[in-house]
């Protein structure tokens, strides 16, 4: 009976009979979505502005846990120069470090996936074994490079117990982890039609030329596909940080990152409402800055290639 | 699969004045072989240290000059670790109520909503599918509360059922991937199957998920992965030491050692135990290298 209507009216039936079918195929995630992503979104708006401990019921209080954050609690602004710290030279760093060594891995490299392989398997192994690692490897007693450094007569560095130390060693910890932008940038260089560097050859262009005229402009999108990726990243940083300096956030708190003071917010104190305050702080940041990078790639990405 | 073969086949341009090879491009060649083997041995020695730490006894490990391979090496530390902090229960917790189910919801939810997002034409489509890819970008810190309060107001709080069940929804993330892989299978295939009265879940079932099976073993793989490396999620919704998974184990342990002061072998045992978690990871990662880079570059390339 169906496919009678559908013969006869054409192409609205057979459109009507695939939305349903189509609708019917997606419906696990708009459920999903309603559930798990738009409800809990504006919920969270909602606990935001009250106060909320999970046990009481909660007391709309406005803008309170807003005002508190930004005039009284001084450590949310410590946070948030943490946070920025981290993300603003973590990212760029981890950025140029992944797209220098996918470039020397394009080049003719006997064991190539073998390096590559190394340079990826810590991106995937559990974040709480490389934290455990990395405590050990970094401490100032017995952690292996200091104990190094100590047997050659040079100085313990305080990696962990020194306030200017405590970011840069989670920036370091993050570019050891930057596995996946390499994986990526390496497919990405592989994918640059190999007419490119002949006709730059032809024209004379040394190494350095080919690199700067070929290699970047291609890469362009994948390189905005990585910074937009390890920007969003990077801002949501918890596992290391967490595991490493606790909720404490290390000396002065001057490892606090934002998601671990959300969490210390939200499940230690039982601050639900500031927690979401946080939460949408964070979201609305994230929101504004992954559309600026958006904005200004139009000046310079390039997307002339095979695509 | 093209990326990696052309990873194998075509030669770089750097290299292609090979004929005319001066001293100083064998110098650079040196050189450059200097950067990557120091590189890897950087980035391998975190794991070697993890492995020669775990075969230490408390004397080996406060050595200075720190000790490099450990004589005797203590092997028993990896089943005693093991054993005493029970993470046989932790593994068994980790892989099936958690990393199983995850993973096999994933891989059918995701695998329905791909199939209505690329192999059913229908109006709005395209506008919801970009919804969906909006969604990645969403930080997880924004529904953490609102559903951890929603969990907890159906009693899911100290159960897997939270970290499990979302999975039955699909996962953006997820479906994006499988989405780009059902894109290439030709429509004809389809067409042919519907002339000959084939339903869409027909199709589904019968021609288009035995030719996506790679493009399932990526997406199996990394939600595997995810689960077992979840370290935040049972972090918020497991209580109950009986309960938890191995990377909680790994928690508990260490936090024993901060509460305790270092006890005998804390760390030899911090270490085995992280050892023995990393090492189905290293192997997975070696038997399936090409879907994991696959994967990865799909999502960056084909985005």
């Amino acid at each position: 009976m169906q496919s009678i209507a559908v013969r006869r009216s054409g192409l609205t039936s057979r459109d009507r009979r695939n939305l349903v079918t189509g609708l019917l195929f997606v419906s696990p995630w708009i459920i999903g979505f309603l559930l798990f992503t738009v409800f809990p979104l504006f919920y969270s708006l909602y606990i935001s502005l009250t106060r909320y401990d999970l046990i009481r019921d909660p007391v709309f209080i406005g803008a309170a846990n807003y005002t508190e954050l930004f005039f009284e609690d001084a450590q949310f602004w410590k946070v948030v120069y943490n946070t920025i710290y981290y993300v603003l030279i973590s990212v760029p760093l981890s950025l140029a470090f992944s797209f220098l060594v996918a470039n020397l891995l394009n080049t003719r490299v006997v064991g190539r996936s073998f390096f590559r392989a190394v340079m990826y398997i810590p991106a995937i192994v559990p974040g709480i074994c490389a934290a455990m690692v990395w405590l050990f490897l970094l401490n100032i007693q017995y952690g292996a490079i200091n104990g190094f450094l100590q047997s050659i007569g040079m100085p313990a560095i305080p990696f962990l117990s020194s306030p200017e130390l405590t970011k840069p060693s989670l920036i370091m910890i993050a570019v050891w982890a930057t596995g996946n932008a390499v994986v990526v940038f390496l497919a990405g260089l592989q994918d640059v039609p190999r007419s490119l560097y002949e006709a730059a050859v032809v024209d004379g262009a040394n190494g350095w030329q080919q690199f700067r005229n070929v290699t970047i402009p291609m890469s362009t999108p994948v390189i905005l596909f990585n910074l937009v990726i390890g920007f969003i990243g990077a801002f949501q940083e918890f596992t290391s940080a967490y595991l490493i300096f606790g909720t404490g956030g290390g000396p002065l708190n001057s490892a606090l990152l934002y998601s671990p003071f959300l969490y210390q917010n939200a499940f230690q104190f039982l601050r639900m409402g500031k927690a979401s305050a946080l939460a949408w702080l964070l979201f609305i940041v994230v929101v504004i800055g992954t559309m600026i990078l958006f904005r200004t790639s139009a000046r310079w990405v390039y997307y002339g290639g095979e695509r | 699969m093209t990326a990696v073969d052309k990873a194998q086949s075509i030669p770089a341009p750097a290299t292609k004045r090979r004929s005319r090879r001066s001293a100083r491009q064998q110098a650079v060649e040196v050189l450059k072989y200097a950067v990557l083997i120091v590189l890897a041995a950087t980035w391998i020695f975190p794991f070697y240290w993890m492995f020669s730490s775990a075969l230490k006894d408390d004397p080996q490990v406060y050595t200075i000059p720190p000790v490099l391979i450990p004589n005797p090496a203590h092997w028993n530390n990896f089943a005693d670790a093991w054993a005493k902090n029970d993470f046989n229960l932790f593994a068994i917790n980790t892989i099936f109520r958690y990393a199983v189910p995850a993973t096999l919801l994933t891989v059918i939810s995701s695998g329905l909503v791909a199939y209505g997002f690329s192999r059913i034409k229908w109006p709005g489509r395209d506008v919801l599918f970009y919804v969906c890819l909006i969604t990645i970008m969403l930080p997880w810190q924004v529904t953490m509360v609102p559903l951890f309060i929603t969990f907890k107001n159906l009693g899911w709080i100290n159960s897997y059922l939270p970290l499990v069940v979302p999975n039955a929804f699909g996962s953006a993330f997820f479906i994006f991937m499988m989405r780009q892989f059902f894109l290439t299978i030709p429509e004809e295939l389809s067409d042919a199957a519907r002339i000959d009265g084939a339903s869409e879940f027909g199709i589904l079932v019968r021609i288009i998920l035995p030719l996506a099976v790679p493009a399932l073993a990526v997406v199996a793989l990394f939600r595997f992965l995810g689960a077992w490396n979840d370290f935040l999620g049972p972090l918020i919704y497991l209580n109950d030491e009986s309960m938890y998974p191995l990377a909680l184990g790994i928690n508990r342990l260490r936090a024993n050692i901060s509460a305790t002061g270092t006890n005998e072998l804390a760390y030899p045992y911090l270490m085995a135990v992280s050892t023995i978690v990393v090492t189905p990871i290293l192997v997975l990662f070696f038997l399936a290298q090409r879907t994991f880079i696959e994967g990865i570059s799909v999502t960056g390339i084909k985005g």
